[in-house]
């Protein structure tokens, strides 16, 4: 009987694939508006989203984006300052600071001695990029990579600043990057969502700052947009799975008695949407199965569960598991896959702090890119690991031989790209000696933006929607692509 | 109207003979005369959409001085526009020419005109070039109501104009919907909720001729109709239970939410209650609701991020402000202006700071919230408290009362204390010549004329004073050191830091070389965080301060535990905190020899003086004192009033610090200055600016006062051209779908051309003239012929109106957020009618709040874990769920609720297959499900009486023949299979924490719930019909 039932779902399955979404009734009464002038049904396909083709030929066609909230410090990990240690413990010069504004938290500090990192730095790879010893796996990784080193951002404090790098600006409102291109380019698969988001909770600091939903929102675009929460546990995706005492068949024979009905209400009240509806709920059906599928990592091989690091007492704090989940999105076709992992904070200890974040991030990250790399998917996805700013380089609180705190920092912070047609192997932009000003090659978070969306296939001033009456996009009215890191 | 069929089936074969005439009448839309050229219509949105950039009203992008956004501009240029002269006019010239280099608008600008587009401005020059100011700039006037009808009877203004157009058009209004459509239409529109099964039969059965309009009136008066109206303008308001910001804790608005709900149902004018909402404080003699009332202003997200800038913050409350109004208001996207002259609309940036200006008087902080409301607020009672208050006032002022009489002595006993009182030797302070007293670093310390230590020379991190004295004769009971200002000292000391201040970590005591201790300390006024108390804890990190107290004279008393000091005392001022720099620069000190309970009970100065005072010299104001202390303080027959008083003001305080509080707006006695930002930028001044209100609106008037009350009556006076037409818009939009102008936000050149202007403009007079009767308005919407259209669309409707902008049918939108959670929890009987309250917390899955909030910190503020609600609080209408602003509730967002982030009066409808999983799956519904099958199955007969009532109760109609058999055949499936499972059947039946009827059949019960499960996801049941 019970094989019976599943051959009988099987063909459902088939059966009902037909039934492919309606655009049109998906893009919603504020969308339409702003499409009208865009809208070619048989080019959409093309995107599957609002762009009727894409305007570059695209180097990647989905995004991994490894973010590190609370603000990794640059002088810890990547940008290397032998001078900094003569500095060490001397007041930061005002030629250097340029009394430009610091937060309320260490504004009121009499004095800013250069804090250098007493963490060791060596060259890796045939590029010789300088890499902190805490980071013994991504130093395995640089010739695939690209390190930014001059990204910078107005924004001094976490919510800003980390609302300003998902959403191109520092006040709420606007969609996150995900939505954009959920928006622009839609999905490569009916059964995933577009927009994934997954959170990863750090080990190195227990008092980390809080994340928001805005950050994976859709702003002012259709709600379809924004980011789906993947969750551990039973269901992946919220309300997934049929409640208890409801099983797959019962959840087939009620959409089939309920799409029986809406059919006979499509006839009666012509209305499309009912049809749209009607797939919509095949859709969530098809979910009940790919989302588990998806999320079952009994099929991995030891091998790769070992690579990412993945721990069965879940002392990684999720992100590793999210790595590997990440990496299979992105073989599905998931456009854009954010994995969020928090406890970056370092205004006290950082020392201790840094390197529990570090154990957290640093194999899985790096496993990413090989496992990628070795499936061939690498060239295709951008993978991006950074956070929304840097780190003072001088101490907050008090400086000893073994221990420091940083403050927050925005006039240059370190990140690194890899795949999707950004070069490997270079590091790209330079810091003063104090890693405080840029010297060279500045990268505005917008220039950033507008770099990975031009690797997407997309001009980032053209990527728009009509919103109270203006042409909003992610980059506002600035960005540049910086040409010096395509591929 | 019984003769048209009562099912939805009737009404389909109705509409297939109507298609024949429409096929005839859409023959004509391509023969329609062509229209002459409507400069708003056709012309201004060409120029706003392409040239205004380069040619509008912002002063720093214009280019070739050529301006085409303003009439007088644009014509008096020499070449540009020669009206009657399409080829002598360089507009149209460059619009149509094939030189690359000539063309406008230029290719780099991403825009071009289409061939019609150049054709529409050829013939508009061609036509004269008629100029007419931006409709919405005008003061709306009442057009004449179309009379050729053509439809039969009962149509109202709204339907003429409706038609006119539609004929226009070649499409005809469709017939009406039935009634069990229009029952379900309107209980859904009004109250969020579906009918009764009760109420559908009552009305179907309703012989009146009036029995639609009776209806309506009933639901017009329900109480959820003040709740369904509410839910809007919380959109608008952006009304949330947390701040938003970073760590997002909670505040409670509820009360303003309750003022809400109340003003609609109690269909207060709009005029009034936009007054009370932008300005309720500022009313003469305004009321506690009114005060409540004007929180609208203080909706939006506050912050308090350690670190975050205050100026920066406080600046962003402010924009928000003004553009909420704007939006809702106004129906103008001010913000555009905040940062540089609006590209599309003549609203300059110095427009925007004018308006700034008038909410830039709040006294608020740029970081506050972190203790639940924000400053400032108003406590309210609840009516308990306010009962058990009104009683204490009242005691009170008995108690004063018999405390001011008599007002002279007749009774002996104030003599006899004088007496007394005068001979008590009073112990003053004595200053204390010091033998020692040195600096541990040596900085001077000087003695003055007054008996003060000045300190002057090094001043180091950190320092220690140490004085010394004798201290022979009657014992010291108490030491007092005084820090004194001094001009010298940064600002005016009395710390020798740069603000002022000082810290003072530690006092220590040497009594004959041995170390003695305090056992109290206490100072006039202390720092918060930094109590006396914290000078005499032997913890060096803490200590007393007095910022920003500084430049004023401070005090400090010490008693030492052995009671009494004598012999060689040594005193050490220890500053060692890590506030470097904080020690004192002027210090006194004092001893006495009156105990502290002697010190304590000592009459106040003035008494003191007028005792020292023969009877006969004592002046009017030394009786006085004498006769009021003596009174208050000594009387025995007055004392136990005293203790009742005391008693009385106690309990006043205890209840005031439970009262629930609500933010509200207030307005600093003197206004702060405004400047308009550069760039938008919080800390870039620019020009001084004063309240005003756009230039391209009528002004305020004279005599209107210079706050945000006059700025409220500018908006509702009578030839106001936005406000009703925005308003009147936007409650459209709720009724038909879509509002006449569908950028209900957007008024300007860049928002859509009304679809019906006259009748825009008709209904907004209509509005004013009503005296802003909302319920007038909403009346005649819904008993208008087009609201009660079938809402049956055929193949020609969808192509030639797919939107439906013409309204030749009704929209049938799927049920917001709200309203499903709502319905389901209404047919299961769960649902609780309590009006307003605080707000819940229903069921969610768990982890939603807490992956996302700050870990070990979060028991520092509310709002951080999510904690289920159970019982009566499970089941209340949706509208007041806990929205916590940067995790709201997954089943909202799913479903297009905005995030309450920033105001929305527009919600997106989208059809998602994650809206499906909700609803099928989450508890909330399944419970519901569960619910309504228990009432299914207690219905008496067969399972055709069951299934038909389970028709009615979810889609308010009889069923057809071939749906009985979908849902009879799966009813059947369902309950063989869990017949065999009773197991299974539990399981569902667990679900939620509703209690189960258990006198009823498992198995049954189960099948039952599966089919609810079934009605609840049928696109029927989730859209309004």
């Amino acid at each position: 009987m019970e094989k019976v039932r599943e051959l009988d779902l099987a063909g459902w399955q088939t059966r009902r694939y037909f039934f492919s979404r309606s655009v049109q009734g998906l893009s919603g009464a504020l969308g339409s508006a702003a499409l009208a002038g865009l809208l070619d049904p048989t080019a959409q396909a093309a995107t599957g989203g609002a762009l009727p083709k894409l305007h570059f030929t695209s180097r990647a066609k989905r995004v991994i984006y490894l973010f590190m909230s609370g603000g990794p410090s640059h002088i810890d990990l990547f940008d290397y300052k032998p001078k900094l240690m003569e500095n060490n413990g001397k007041e930061l010069p005002a030629s250097v600071r340029q009394g430009q504004r610091v937060t309320g938290m260490t504004s009121g500090q009499k004095s800013f001695p250069c804090a250098a990192p007493i963490f060791k730095f060596k060259q890796h790879g045939k590029s010789g990029a300088w890499i902190s010893e805490l980071l013994p796996h991504t130093a395995t990784i640089a010739d695939d990579i690209c390190i930014l080193k001059t990204l910078n951002t107005e924004a001094i404090n976490h919510d800003p600043a980390t609302t300003f790098l998902q959403t191109g600006s520092q006040q709420p409102g606007r969609p996150s990057f995900g939505a954009w291109l959920s928006y622009g380019i839609g999905s490569e698969n009916q059964n995933l969502p577009a927009f994934v988001v997954m959170i990863s909770q750090g080990s190195g600091n227990k008092t980390d700052q809080p994340i928001f939903s805005r950050l994976w929102g859709s702003g002012f675009l259709p709600s379809m947009h924004q980011g789906v929460r993947f969750r551990s546990g039973q269901d992946a995706v919220l309300y997934l799975s049929n409640p208890p005492g409801i099983d797959a068949l019962d959840r087939r024979e009620m959409l089939d008695a309920t799409g029986a009905l809406n059919k006979i209400s499509a006839g009666a009240f012509g209305d499309p949407e009912i049809n749209t509806r009607i797939s919509q709920y095949e859709m969530a059906f098809r979910m009940q199965t790919s989302v588990p599928e998806l999320s079952d990592l009994s099929k991995e091989s030891r091998a790769t569960i070992d690579m990412y690091g993945i721990r069965d007492d879940g002392i990684d704090g999720g992100f590793a598991r999210n790595c590997l989940l990440a990496r299979r999105m992105v073989e599905r076709g998931v456009r854009f896959v954010q994995l969020m992992h928090r406890g970056w904070d370092q205004h006290s200890s950082l020392p201790g702090q840094i390197r529990g974040q570090c154990k957290d991030v640093d194999q899985p990250a790096a496993a990413l890119v090989k496992d990628l790399k070795a499936r061939g998917l690498l060239d295709e996805t951008l993978v991006i690991w950074g956070g929304e700013f840097g780190r003072t380089v001088y101490s907050q609180g008090a400086l000893s031989a073994t221990n420091y705190g940083r403050d927050h920092h925005g006039r240059c912070f370190s990140l690194w790209v890899a795949g999707g047609g950004i070069k490997p192997g270079i590091t790209f932009g330079e810091t003063d000696d104090y890693c405080y000003n840029i010297a060279r090659d500045p990268v505005h978070v917008h220039d950033f933006n507008a770099t990975l969306m031009q690797r997407l296939g997309i001009d980032h001033e053209k990527l728009i929607y009509r919103f109270q009456g203006r042409d909003y996009r992610l980059t506002d009215v600035h960005g540049k692509v910086v040409r010096q890191i395509l591929a | 109207m019984q003769g048209r069929g009562k099912v939805i089936l009737a009404e389909v074969c109705m509409r297939r003979s109507f298609i024949i005439t429409w096929l005839i009448s859409l023959a004509n839309v391509a023969t329609l005369p062509a229209q002459s050229v409507d400069f708003n219509r056709d012309i201004r949105p060409i120029f706003s959409e392409n040239c205004f950039k380069c040619h509008g009203p912002d002063d720093n992008a214009r280019k070739a001085k050529f301006r085409v956004d303003l009439k007088d501009k644009a014509l008096s240029h020499p070449h540009a526009i020669k009206p009657g002269k399409p080829g002598e006019s360089e507009l149209f010239l460059r619009v149509s020419s094939t030189e690359e280099s000539e063309l406008m608008p230029p290719a780099n600008s991403g825009k071009k005109l289409t061939s019609a587009q150049v054709d529409l401005l050829k013939r508009w020059i061609a036509e004269g070039a008629p100029w007419s100011e931006h409709w919405a700039f005008v003061s709306p006037v009442r057009s004449p109501i179309p009379t050729s009808t053509g439809n039969p009877g009962g149509s109202n203004a709204i339907d003429r104009f409706l038609l006119q157009r539609m004929k226009k058009s070649g499409l005809n209004p469709s017939p009406e919907a039935s009634r069990h459509t229009l029952i379900r239409r309107l209980t859904l529109d009004l109250t969020g909720l579906p009918p009764t099964p009760e109420e559908v039969a009552a009305f179907i059965n309703d012989a009146s001729p009036l029995a639609y309009e009776r209806l309506v009136d009933r639901l017009l008066n329900s109480p959820r109709y003040g709740e369904r109206l509410a839910l809007d303008w919380l959109d608008a308001a952006r009304f949330a239970d947390t701040h938003g910001y970073h760590i997002d804790s909670g505040r409670d608005m509820t009360r303003w939410r309750e003022y809400i709900i109340r003003a609609f149902n109690f269909n207060l004018p709009f005029d009034r209650f936009t007054i009370e909402q932008l300005a309720g404080d500022l009313l003469p003699g305004a009321t506690v609701e009114q005060q409540i009332a004007s929180g609208f202003n203080r909706n939006h997200m506050i912050n308090f991020e350690g670190g975050a800038i205050p100026a920066e913050y406080l600046n962003a409350y402010i924009v928000d402000r003004v553009n909420t109004t704007g939006t809702v208001w106004l129906g103008m996207t001010v913000g555009c202006a905040q940062c540089h002259d609006h590209k599309y609309d003549p609203f300059s940036q110095k427009d925007f700071y004018k308006l700034y200006a008038f909410f830039h008087n709040v006294p608020e902080n740029g970081l506050d919230g972190s203790k639940g409301n924000a400053m400032p607020l108003i406590r309210v009672p609840d009516q308990l408290q306010k009962g058990r208050l009104e009683l204490i006032a009242q005691e009170i002022a008995e108690i004063n009362k018999k405390l001011e009489l008599p007002s002279v002595e007749t009774s002996g006993g104030q003599l006899a204390w004088e007496a007394i009182a005068g001979k008590v030797a009073v112990d003053p302070w004595q200053t204390r010549d010091l033998q020692v007293a040195r600096s541990s670093s040596g900085a001077d310390l000087e003695k003055t004329g007054d008996g003060s230590l000045r300190v002057t020379g090094p001043n180091p991190a950190k320092e220690t004073y140490t004085l010394g004295w004798k201290q022979q004769g009657e014992a010291a009971r108490a030491v007092r050191i005084e820090f004194l200002p001094d001009p010298k000292l940064s600002a005016g000391g009395p710390g020798r830091s740069e603000n002022g201040n000082l810290v003072l970590s530690e006092v220590k005591l040497k009594v004959n070389g041995k170390p003695g201790n305090w056992n109290k300390a206490t100072a006039g006024f202390s720092q918060s965080g930094f109590p006396a108390e914290h000078a005499i804890d032997n913890n060096p990190r803490t200590g007393w301060a007095i910022y920003p107290e500084v430049g004023k004279p401070h005090w400090l008393v010490l008693t030492p535990a052995a009671g009494a000091l004598s012999g060689d005392i040594q005193v050490d001022l220890v500053f060692a905190s890590i506030y470097e720099k904080h020690q004192a620069g002027r210090i006194r000190l004092s001893t006495t020899t009156s105990t502290p309970q002697q010190l304590d009970n000592q009459p106040p100065k003035l008494v003191q003086d007028a005792l020292a005072k023969p009877r006969e010299k004592r002046s009017a104001e030394d009786n006085l004192a004498l006769r009021k202390y003596y009174r208050e303080q000594i009387d025995p027959t007055v004392s136990p009033l005293q203790q009742r008083l005391g008693k009385l003001k106690q309990d006043q305080e205890g209840i005031e610090k439970t009262m629930a509080t609500a933010m509200v707006m207030q307005e600093l006695a003197a206004p702060r200055e405004t400047f308009a930002l550069v760039r938008g930028e919080y800390d870039k001044k620019g020009e001084k600016v004063f309240m005003g209100t756009p230039s391209f609106l009528p002004p305020l008037p004279e005599d209107a006062p210079k706050n945000r009350l006059g700025l409220a009556r500018w908006l509702t006076s009578q030839s106001h051209p936005l406000t009703a037409r925005v308003a009147v818009n936007r409650f459209w939009q709720t009724f038909f779908g879509i509002g006449l102008v569908k950028t209900p936000e957007d008024f300007g050149s860049q928002g859509e051309w009304p679809s019906h202007p006259e009748l825009l403009d008709w209904l907004a007079v209509e509005f004013i003239e009503s005296g802003w009767d909302v319920r007038h308005l909403v009346r005649l919407m819904l008993t208008s012929s087009t609201y009660r259209q079938s809402s049956v669309a055929s193949e020609i409707q969808l192509k030639s109106d797919p939107e439906n902008r013409l309204l030749s049918r009704m929209s049938r939108p799927r049920l917001q957020a709200e309203f499903l959670r709502d319905q389901a929890l209404a047919v299961s009987g769960l649902l609780e009618n309590e009006l307003g309250g605080k707000s819940v917390n229903p069921y969610q899955p768990p982890g939603i709040w807490e992956e996302l909030a700050s870990r070990a910190d979060g028991k520092n503020w509310t709002a951080q874990a999510y904690e289920q609600s159970h019982g009566h609080d499970l089941y209340r209408r949706t509208m007041y769920t806990f929205w916590k602003r940067t995790a709201p509730p997954p089943t909202l967002s799913a479903l297009d609720a905005p995030d309450r982030e920033t105001c929305t009066v527009r919600r997106a409808r989208t059809n998602t297959p994650l809206q499906a999983l909700i609803l099928m799956n989450d508890p909330t519904y399944v419970e519901a499900a569960r619910k309504a099958a228990e009432r299914i199955l207690a219905v008496k007969g067969d399972e055709k009486d069951k299934v038909a009532f389970a028709f009615m109760l979810f889609l308010s109609r009889p069923a057809q023949a071939k749906e009985l058999q979908v849902v009879e055949k799966f009813y059947r499936d369902r309950l063989a299979d869990y017949k065999i499972k009773p197991e299974k059947a539990l399981k569902l039946l667990s679900i939620g924490e509703a209690p189960r009827d258990e006198t009823m059949d498992v198995a049954e019960l189960a099948a039952w719930t599966m089919v609810v499960n079934m009605f609840l996801n049928l696109d029927e049941a989730l859209t309004r019909g």
